[in-house]
């Protein structure tokens, strides 16, 4: 029983079966004098979490806008699903808008919407044919899925908590079931507690909805708990991709600092507290973490 | 990858009807069949799942609902589905997207209350407002080494001399519009010549001054509510508090002053400026030579007209920046509250500005400067 009599094009897509959903070469932005990045590549691996990180003005949400066709680069390639950003105006149908969600820093809420309208406006844009019904039910379980209590579909954003503001964000960016997800600093002003929570939502959603997650951070928690890979931006390049056990013994000055300093190794010490906990009663693990800490700070010293 | 998503009615062999969906159920696919699947006539035993080639949460809330609406139960789930599912599992629906309304029976008598509520608050924020510009200007009077010469200089140019090619451009033409329309309807008396006394008359006494005073309330007024209230946005004004430093004296006074200072010689220029036209007019339509005009201008205008003037001019100076500062000072929360500021600040400037105008029209009239 064919459903569509008129056989209008329905724009379907597949999901993307590739290894490397975005793909950027030789990327190189400047502003002006001002050389943010040169020759930079990165690939991103389908299905995992990958970590950004960089010092302030390192050009992190640059190559974020760069991959997302908001800002044009000076030089280079990008691709994402395979097909070219770069030759296109952020407001051309290229056809992979639709597959990838955008969190920006701050949430990026149209104001004037209440949450759940704001969730309405990608499905509206896109898939005009879905009947109000049924578009008001998705806008409901998308806030739900990004973990709002149910009564804050109605809420306008000026009434919703910084954390609140990043869920509805969220929420949003995930409106039409996207394959790719960026999120530029999602923990960013949130309390231990929020971050955390953040921290284990983007990746309950990552493994139940299939997503590739793209995510700005300086949160070296985020980095420890739930990112893939890393890849680390300096000197106007990303100078190393990989996991964080393997980062922390790359021999780079900036790398080392932001890894092995006291911010950093507090996350980890946190990190192995919590792999203990689970074989050892609590305040063993607490004592055998503190233990192991103040031999490594001991032979750093020697 | 082939098709759209399509559904099929299977009777099943042990009496149960069985619901076979089948192709992608994505949000891109779904739209055009949901209606037909919302209006199926139960009862359904189970809801085959095995078909689907590529499914989403969207696709998964369909199943999910179906099978919630009709107690079937859900068959040949893949693992993604299953877990798509699975995470919607908790999902209600009965939560309203828009803002809660009230029907209009009771939303307009309540926005009317809570209008005349704010009134009463708003004309206690002016006058409190008032009393604290005048406490802080005394006190600057006291140490007026605190006095912010810089920031009124700064805001004198801002105020004034920008102002002088926009508002000379408009009193010109207003001018000639005057001294034209006023030329012809005089004509029927046969008394073009009172042209002179016309322009004259009503620039130096009403025109000039009013139209100053609401090009400054659009330039000026606006930018103070503007300025300020991005000021209070991103804590700036909290920070000059904690610091010691009083709002008041650093941002509102040497604004307010700077109004108060330019309004009279801004509202002399626009009069001499419009003048002007009128004699430009005379010179080509009226055959009234140029300086003639000019120099009968002071023969026909009374002095005290200029006083009317100039006695205004700072008082509608002093209502426009109060309004626009006071508008920027009473920002919180988001930047759409600015531009409503802004836009308050400037209606109100302008209303209180005409008035002010007509109670002193009746006053100069009333003790003999008519």
């Amino acid at each position: 029983m064919a459903q569509d009599e008129t056989g209008r094009d329905l724009g379907r897509h597949e999901r993307y079966r590739g290894e490397f959903p975005i793909v950027v070469e030789g990327l190189t932005n400047a502003f002006g004098e001002q050389v943010v990045h040169e020759d930079l590549d990165l690939k991103v691996r389908r299905g995992e979490i990958l970590g950004v990180v960089g010092g302030s003005g390192t050009g992190k949400s640059v190559l974020m806008r760069s991959i997302i066709g908001l800002q044009h680069p000076t030089a280079g390639e990008i691709r994402v699903f395979g097909r070219s950003i770069t030759d296109s105006d952020p407001e051309d149908d290229i056809g992979i808008r639709n597959r990838w969600g955008v969190l920006f820093q701050g949430g990026a809420l149209f104001s004037t919407l209440t949450v759940g309208e704001n969730v309405e406006v990608p499905l509206k844009q896109f898939y005009p044919e879905i009947e109000p019904d049924l578009r008001h039910e998705i806008a409901r379980y998308k806030v739900m899925l990004s973990g709002l209590p149910e009564e804050a579909v109605n809420k306008y954003p000026s009434e919703l908590s910084g954390g609140m503001k990043k869920r509805a964000g969220l929420a949003r960016a995930l409106a039409l079931d996207p394959e790719l997800l960026f999120l530029d600093e999602p923990t960013a002003g949130l309390d231990p507690i929020g971050a955390a929570a953040f921290d284990r939502l983007t990746r309950e959603l990552k493994e139940t909805l299939g997503l590739t997650v793209f995510l700005i951070t300086h949160d070296l928690d985020t980095l420890h708990e739930i990112c893939d890979r890393v890849a680390v931006i300096a000197d106007k390049k990303v100078i190393a991709v990989d996991t964080v056990p393997k980062l922390m013994e790359l021999d780079h000055p900036w790398i080392q600092e932001y890894f092995n300093g006291p911010r950093g190794r507090a996350a980890l010490t946190a990190q192995a507290l919590d792999e203990l906990r689970k074989h050892m009663d609590e305040p063993v693990a607490a004592h055998a973490v503190k233990a192991l800490d103040k031999a490594n700070m001991n032979k750093d010293k020697a | 990858m082939g098709g759209f998503a399509e559904y099929e009615l299977v009777e099943g062999d042990n009496g149960g009807t069985a619901l076979v969906l089948s192709g992608p159920y994505l949000v891109s696919t779904i739209g055009t069949i949901d209606q037909d699947l919302r209006d199926l006539e139960g009862p359904l035993a189970t809801i085959d799942l095995s078909a689907i080639t590529e499914i989403d949460t969207v696709g998964a809330w369909m199943a999910r609902r179906l099978a919630h609406d009709h107690g079937a139960e859900i068959t040949g789930a893949s693992e993604r589905a299953e877990r798509l599912i699975g995470a919607l599992k908790d999902a209600r629906t009965d939560e309203d997207l828009s803002a809660p309304r009230l029907p209009v029976w009771e939303r307009v008598p309540q926005a009317m209350g809570d209008k005349v509520f704010a009134a009463r608050h708003g004309v206690y924020g002016v006058l409190g407002f008032l009393g604290a510009l005048l406490i802080s200007s005394a006190s600057l009077l006291r140490h007026p080494r605190r006095f912010r010469v810089l920031a009124l200089v700064r805001q004198l140019e801002l105020v004034g001399v920008t102002a002088l090619p926009i508002i000379g451009l408009m009193s010109f033409l207003i001018g000639i519009v005057i001294a034209q329309q006023g030329a012809v309807q005089l004509a029927q008396f046969g008394a073009e010549t009172l042209t002179v006394n016309l322009v004259g008359r009503i620039t130096l006494r009403e025109l000039g001054v009013l139209m100053t005073a609401i090009m400054v309330a659009g330039r000026s007024g606006s930018a103070f509510a503007a300025q300020i209230g991005t000021m209070r946005l991103t804590e700036e004004v909290d920070a000059m508090q904690t610091i010691g430093i009083s709002p008041m004296e650093a941002l509102v006074v040497p604004r307010i002053l700077a109004a108060v200072l330019m309004m009279p010689l801004l509202g002399f220029y626009s009069a001499g400026v419009a003048i002007v036209g009128g004699a430009v007019v005379g010179q080509f339509m009226l055959g009234i030579p140029f300086w003639t005009f000019l120099m009968r201008i002071q023969e026909v205008v009374p002095l005290h007209d200029l006083w009317v003037g100039l006695i205004k001019a700072p008082v509608f100076g002093l209502i426009v920046a109060l309004a626009g500062c006071y508008h920027g000072m009473q920002v919180k929360g988001n930047s759409e509250d600015v531009g409503l500021r802004t836009t308050m600040a400037v209606v109100t400037g302008i209303f209180a500005v005409i008035v002010i105008d007509a109670f002193f029209a009746v006053f100069f009239t009333e003790v003999g400067w008519g």
